[in-house]
């Protein structure tokens, strides 16, 4: 009897915590305090995209719990910002815009479901969301399916190209590319690649190997953890023995905290090792500690620090709206970017309807707090200025190189030698 | 390198066991399928956090390092308090009912989530670790003891011994064994079994609540912290053998040397894999785990 028992609850155990650590607290609803509710009501059947009366609708899909929300739910705060910003200058043609939030709790196919939901149940005029890559590519049939409309405001790993996403964070050339061409002129040729185990770091690990290989550098180990890993010790032993000059660190979530806090409790300084983190900005280093960071680099092509006027009223006015201690990050302007870039695109095509957006933002030209982003037509990908910064001990980032002119997003790598065959689409 | 790599292992198993601890006693002892053990390890974190913060804006300076043993029972307290709560609002109705233990603890887990989530906010929060933990004993060249690791090794072993000594050692321990083997027989014999109940979940609850604080020194602090460690306590205690304080003890051990080995082999998440079938090969050949107790009782 008492083995059976046992036996039965040990599977049931098992089973249960496995599912709950994969779907890292999967609540649903309830999604902020400040969704605005959206009464269902307001959006009338036969008006099409989301215009209903004096409003249209937009979604906003991003992880508001689960391992991902440390980062997500501040690109929902700047998204949300853009649009009051829009709403206080009397709306887009006419119309107040109508924030429906989401979330997708760190669940990759919970995106999927709540991309679906906000196209068909919603009828929203557009999605602004996602951060993961793993989210990205499960909602991308969504909105290819739907012909919905998808602004991604994160950083990635290139080699996508879809007609119903614009790409409002950095592709490869704009940010990974050009760290390692940094690195490798400032004499740093021996790279080890640390990343969280999913589609970003392993892809972006295939390019920097070919770009290693192509230009004289070397990657002497790579190595991947699971999403939410804790225990750093093994690797960090495995970095002293393979000596590099630099640790490339694509982890994602809270396994930098934990990487971090143990790369520094075993005698390893910023000064000590180079490493170079493409998923760590300003609000990361807050949960991190910048006693903990101060000195290691970051690539990205926004700091709060960056030094344009927009950027000095992009700050302030967060600042006003979400409290004094809380900071800017490149994501978060991306999505606030994304969302102006929406709108003027929107007021340019003079309608909601997608396909019309879509052939209006060819060309868009904004003033963002990063300096002046273009939209390429071809990749509906954005022109963007690369930035490496070096994390300070007041948790702000230093500018320490930039590319002095926004660069033209290439997420194939056409124009590099070096890439060919790394490229599956074309 | 084998020296730093043993020592990996063993802090990797020393950190396994104080998260492994506190569910001997819920699931171990109490056989309740207690998945809102990562949220009460959560609970330690967040006490830890709003202690430092205490100690920055209310005391001098020079007190601050003195914060992380007062955050260790306040840690303690807060999480005995609410897992006496819990015990004595929900859990005392689910005795003997374990489907309906795992589901109604999820459910907690999950409302903790979202409340530590309303009150600190979605993101992580940091905790400065104090300075007497900073940095590492140096062995020999390149090998480096980091402090924070010796001192949760040392927690560990402090924790072990009171809990050896609460449990086999003491009138209330006896009392806590006896309900725990034989209910019935027990409170024939006039143990309040209610009392006992609440303080055993307390008590393995606020121990939770210490390895929440321990582990703010070395991870990340946030609403959701408690999922990653939930699974590993459960492995820990079911191939230690339900029940046994050494079997505890044996299924962490076994788990951080093998884990750090495959790793150091492997990578992590093929040796994750390796560790889980041996597990699952093991749990085949002896179903009861390494210990098993032994009973006279029929369940």
């Amino acid at each position: 009897m008492r083995k059976v028992h046992l036996f039965k609850s040990l599977g049931l155990v098992l089973t249960a915590s496995m599912a709950l650590a994969a779907c890292g607290g999967n609540e649903k609803g309830n999604a902020s305090p400040s969704a605005s509710a959206s009464p269902s009501a307001s959006a009338s059947s036969g008006a099409s995209a989301g215009e209903g009366g004096d409003t249209v609708k937009v979604g906003i899909l991003h992880s508001l719990s689960g391992t991902m929300a440390i980062s997500e739910v501040t690109v929902k705060n700047s998204e949300l910002m853009a649009i009051d910003e829009i709403n206080a200058k009397g709306g887009v043609l006419g119309k107040k815009i109508e924030p429906v939030i989401e979330d997708g709790a760190s669940d990759w196919p919970t995106f999927a479901e709540k991309a679906r939901k906000l196209l068909s149940e919603d009828k929203v005029a557009t999605v602004f969301g996602g951060w993961t890559s793993a989210s990205r590519k499960a909602m991308l049939p969504v909105f290819e399916e739907l012909k919905g409309l998808l602004w991604y405001p994160v950083q990635y790993e290139g080699l996508e190209s879809s007609p119903y996403i614009f790409y409002a964070g950095a592709t490869t050339n704009q940010q990974i590319v050009p760290s390692i061409d940094y690195l490798l002129e400032q004499g740093k040729k021996k790279m080890f690649l640390l990343g969280s185990d999913y589609v970003f770091p392993r892809t972006a690990n295939k390019i920097i190997k070919a770009q290693l290989a192509a230009k004289g550098g070397e990657a002497v180990a790579e190595e991947y953890t699971p999403l939410g890993y804790t225990d750093y010790s093994t690797i960090i032993a495995k970095i002293k023995s393979a000596k590099p000059d630099v640790v490339y660190n694509t982890l994602n979530g809270d396994s930098n905290v934990a990487f971090f806090k143990q790369l520094k409790d075993a005698g390893i300084a910023a000064k000590d090792l180079t490493t170079v983190s493409v998923s760590i900005a300003e609000e990361e280093v807050k949960g991190i500690g910048a006693d903990i960071l101060a000195g290691h680099l970051v690539a990205w092509n926004y700091y709060q620090t960056t030094d344009t006027p927009e950027n000095k009223t992009f700050v302030e006015n967060f600042k006003k709206k979400y409290g004094a201690d809380s900071v800017t990050s490149d994501p978060m302007e991306a999505g606030y970017t994304a969302v102006h870039l929406w709108a003027a695109a929107v007021e340019k095509a003079g309608s909601f309807d997608v396909e019309k957006v879509k052939e209006a933002a060819k060309g868009i030209e904004w003033n963002a707090p990063e300096g002046k982003v273009t939209i390429d037509g071809d990749n509906q990908h954005i022109y963007k200025t690369v930035r490496i910064g070096e994390i300070q001990s007041d948790g702000m980032i230093k500018e320490l190189w930039n590319s002095g002119s926004p660069v033209k997003p290439d997420p194939y790598l056409k124009t590099y030698d070096w890439a060919k065959g790394l490229s599956g689409g074309s | 390198m084998w020296l730093t790599q043993l020592f990996n292992g063993l802090s990797v198993s020393s950190i396994l066991l104080l998260i492994a601890l506190g569910l001997s006693i819920t699931f171990g002892l109490m056989k309740i399928i207690n998945m809102a053990h990562g949220e009460f390890i959560m609970i330690g974190s967040y006490a830890a956090y709003v202690t430092q913060n205490v100690f920055k804006s209310a005391l001098p300076k020079s007190a601050f390092d003195a914060y992380f043993p007062v955050a260790i029972v306040v840690s303690f307290a807060v999480a005995f308090a609410i897992g006496y709560l819990l015990e004595a609002t929900l859990i005392r109705f689910l005795y003997g009912r374990p489907l309906d233990s795992l589901l109604a603890t999820w459910g907690v887990g999950l409302v903790l989530q979202q409340v530590a989530r309303s009150i600190f906010g979605a993101p992580n929060v940091a905790v400065t670790s104090p300075s007497w933990l900073d940095g590492g004993m140096r062995i020999m060249d390149g090998v480096v003891f980091p402090y924070k690791r010796l001192f949760i090794i040392g927690l560990v072993l402090v924790c072990l011994l009171a809990m050896y000594l609460y449990i086999y050692r003491s009138g209330p321990g006896r009392r806590m064994r006896a309900v725990m083997q034989n209910r019935e027989m027990a409170a024939c014999l006039g143990i309040s079994t209610r009392r006992v109940d609440g303080m055993t979940f307390a008590i393995g609850s606020g121990i939770a609540g210490i390895a929440g604080c321990a582990l703010s020194l070395i991870g990340a602090i946030g609403p959701t912290i408690g999922t990653n460690y939930i699974v590993d306590a459960f492995m820990v205690v079911v191939l230690g053998g339900v029940g046994k304080l050494v079997g505890t003890v044996a299924g962490a051990l076994g788990i951080g040397m093998f884990n750090t080995l495959f790793e150091w082999w492997s990578t992590a998440s093929l040796g994750k894999v390796f560790v889980f079938v041996l597990i699952v090969a093991f749990l085949q050949w002896r179903t009861m785990g390494l210990f098993a107790v032994k009973t006279r009782s029929l369940d």
